[in-house]
């Protein structure tokens, strides 16, 4: 068992760089009067099934998926748009992003202009604006999933740790804050020598997205060094990391993958879409993980848009797509497939969507749960370069993690790699 | 009037004669032009461009481009994060090539004897250099990982005790070069198989009934004998060794480590330097083109070192 699971992450991994290699020649084909649609997305988002569902609703309509890793997905989208063309028909992107791309808007299709004006009430209003331009004047994507907050956990690493582990006792362990949350995993580092969390740049940015204002102010200022939210997480977050309670894992690496497995740690920040990562990276730990809630309140984290770049020559067809597969009934497909929770409040009131639980998870109820996050967020303005700003600082305490620096020198290196922002 | 008619008019007259001499001095310009223009094309045009926008405050995302001489040149130079990547690079230039062509030496020495199935062997040498460089990197990234990697287990049943690999310079530059030296070390050894085929048989029969030893005969008889060889070898693998890119990127994970090389830039070679820049958040074309030219006069200065290196090496044996 050991054995396999490196090597399939391996050629996995492999898969995708080849694919991100080799399939970026050329975005939609006609032939016989069919129409390709191309959709490049980072991660598979469970649209497998709904390409075949359009497809049979509409049958000159077909698609090609391509899927690349996270990071690469967004550099290469940034590319293709600069150089005017290379990008697929339909784009994915991630949260952390879209700002710097709703500020080049004539690069994307205006979706008002496509129909999209009429359907705003649909999403959350947040994650409609999200999408806008700084002048209101055009859209540049409709929104698939939001990333509210909960903390999955193992429940068999806080029974041997001697911890409560119904999901109502482990929220109530931190309910109040999250020093709450780092006193809990100080007793529990320090009882079993266990991680508490996997990486401490993830605990940080829970803490950032639940402030009222995050890394930027709405003038896209940078205001890391003067947000006195950021200062508290990082002091709380430093604590966490001199107790000994981070596994070091950077998200996306095979240690990564396998620690979901091997149980080496205890906790992890659990916005909707983390619920199908930990289901595929764990197939054995059935039964083992559960979801309580987060400490410090609700907040975001991830979720995504689908965006048109202009360069795509099938602007209505592609539009008609993205229309039907972000509409209510779609995104309830999609969260009961793979977890990304819905991003249209319709749904909420739904018990189709509410009532949902996961056996997986111990039959957590994740409709319910993630429901109440998402109902809770208040949203926080994101800035250019919102994810590159909060790996810069995740990297900061990675050097604290390994031991290179010390929290005063990995602060004073992050803000001065700042400055070149 | 009849001459001048006819000498016009007729084959083998001065147009006839032109065209012949024209064909006679251009066409063999005209057979080898098209690996010139493409080299124009595909190599110098490039090249000068590359020197061009170096020279000018560039990004992909604005369309305006301003001129600043050498400003790119001069922030470079004083980046610590620059020569960091230099002193990295070397780090894992030396590590990866000077044991990977000692080794490739003894192996090609082991080729040359009599082996049974010894075109079995001649082959497999090559196998490491046919997988892809990326292949190879995800591989050797899964063994050298820090809690499920097999070189770390091995080390625990010994009793050594586990490292992380990535956190570490030296172990992070040991973990690299490991993957380059296993993707070329083979390769070298066929080359200096083949120059060593080429040393005539009498002179290791010479030194056998001199009563010098199969060590002495590598080190005394064939060395010398393949030095040219030598010196390419050490060449090609500087100009490769100083741009590894995708085992860097890819041994870092996704991500920003991937671009950095770790948290620390503890590995970040001079290559994934100029792709932080160049296509990263700010895709600072000119500055990147400033890297690049500034790489490739550190290639041919080493390029040049090692090359006086080695020959030294030859007049004084």
């Amino acid at each position: 068992m050991k054995t396999t699971r490196p090597i399939r992450a391996a050629a996995a991994l492999a898969a995708a760089l080849v694919t991100a290699g080799g399939l970026t020649a050329c975005s939609g084909g006609e032939d016989d009067g069919k129409i390709t649609l191309s959709v490049g997305l980072f991660g598979d988002f469970g649209f497998g099934p709904l390409y075949e569902e359009y497809t049979k609703l509409h049958p000159d309509i077909e698609f090609e998926e391509r899927i690349s890793e996270f990071a690469d997905h967004h550099t290469n989208l940034t590319t293709h748009l600069a150089t005017g063309s290379g990008a697929a028909d339909i784009e994915a992107v991630e949260v952390g992003y879209i700002s710097q791309y709703t500020a080049q808007p004539d690069r994307f299709h205006n979706l008002l202009d496509l129909g999209a004006d009429e359907l705003e009430g649909q999403w959350l209003d947040w994650k409609w604006q999200q999408a806008l331009s700084a002048d209101g004047e055009s859209l540049i994507g409709l929104g698939t999933d939001v990333g509210g907050m909960a903390m999955c956990y193992r429940r068999d690493l806080f029974e041997a740790a001697g911890l409560p582990v119904e999901r109502d006792q482990v929220s109530a362990l931190w309910a109040q804050s999250w020093e709450d949350y780092v006193a809990v995993g100080e007793q529990y580092t320090a009882d079993t020598g266990g991680y508490f969390f996997e990486s401490s740049g993830n605990m940080f940015r829970a803490m950032v997205e639940q402030a009222e204002e995050g890394v930027y102010d709405r003038e896209d200022n940078l205001i890391v060094e003067s947000n006195p939210a950021i200062g508290e997480a990082w002091d709380l977050t430093v604590r966490a990391i001199e107790a000994g309670m981070s596994n070091r894992l950077a998200a996306w690496t095979p240690e990564w993958n396998a620690g979901f497995n091997e149980g080496t740690f205890a906790t992890i920040i659990c916005p909707a879409w983390m619920t199908s990562y930990i289901e595929t990276n764990a197939p054995d730990a059935t039964g083992l993980w559960d979801i309580a809630t987060v400490p410090g309140g609700a907040g975001n984290m991830g979720g995504s848009h689908l965006v048109l770049p202009a360069q795509g020559e099938h602007a209505e067809e592609a539009y008609a797509f993205i229309e039907w597969l972000t509409a209510p009934e779609q995104q309830l497909k999609v969260f009961e497939a793979t977890g990304n929770f819905p991003s249209t409040p319709e749904l909420y009131e739904d018990p189709a969507l509410t009532g949902l639980t996961k056996p997986y998870f111990n039959d957590a109820p994740v409709g319910e749960i993630f429901t109440a996050a998402a109902q809770a967020v208040q949203p926080q303005y994101q800035g250019p370069l919102q994810g590159d700003v909060l790996a810069t600082i995740g990297q900061g305490l990675g050097r604290i993690e390994d031991g290179s620096q010390t929290p005063e020198e990995a602060w004073s290196q992050v803000l001065s790699d700042l400055e070149s922002f | 009037m009849t001459i001048a008619a006819k000498g016009t008019g007729t084959r083998g007259g001065p147009t006839g004669l032109l065209r012949y001499r024209l064909d006679l001095k251009a066409s063999p310009y005209l057979y080898i032009a098209p690996f010139f223009v493409l080299f124009a094309v595909f190599g110098l045009f490039p090249l000068a461009f590359t020197a061009w926008v170096s020279t000018h405050e560039w990004s992909l995302l604005s369309d305006e481009h301003a001129f600043i001489g050498l400003g790119n040149y001069e922030t470079l130079l004083s980046d610590p994060y620059f020569w960091n990547a230099l002193g990295n690079t070397m780090s894992i230039l030396v590590l990866a090539t000077v044991p990977q062509l000692f080794a490739a030496l003894l192996l090609a020495h082991l080729l040359t004897m009599r082996l049974r199935a010894q075109t079995f062997w001649r082959m497999g040498m090559l196998l490491p250099n046919v997988a892809s460089v990326v292949a190879v990197a995800v591989i050797f990234s899964q063994l050298f990982g820090r809690d499920f990697g097999l070189i770390n287990w091995v080390l625990e049943s010994l009793g050594a005790g586990r490292i992380d690999w990535q956190a570490g310079s030296a172990t992070s530059h040991v973990a690299i070069a490991v993957m380059v030296a296993w993707k070329w070390t083979g390769y070298n050894a066929l080359i200096y198989l083949a120059a060593m085929q080429a040393v005539p048989r009498e002179v290791y029969e010479a030194a056998h009934l001199d009563g010098a030893s199969r060590m002495q005969q590598l080190f005394h008889v064939t060395v010398p004998m393949i030095r040219p060889t030598i010196v390419f070898t050490v060449i090609v693998s500087t100009i490769y060794g100083l741009q590894i890119f995708a085992e860097p990127q890819l041994f870092g994970g996704g991500g920003q480590n991937g671009v950095t090389g770790g948290a620390s830039r503890q590995f970040q070679t001079l290559t994934l330097y100029l792709y932080e820049h160049g296509f990263n958040r700010g895709f600072e074309f000119g500055y990147a083109s400033a890297v690049a030219w500034t790489m490739f006069a550190v290639i041919v200065l080493v390029a040049l070192l090692n090359y006086l290196f080695i020959r030294r090496i030859r007049s004084a044996s």
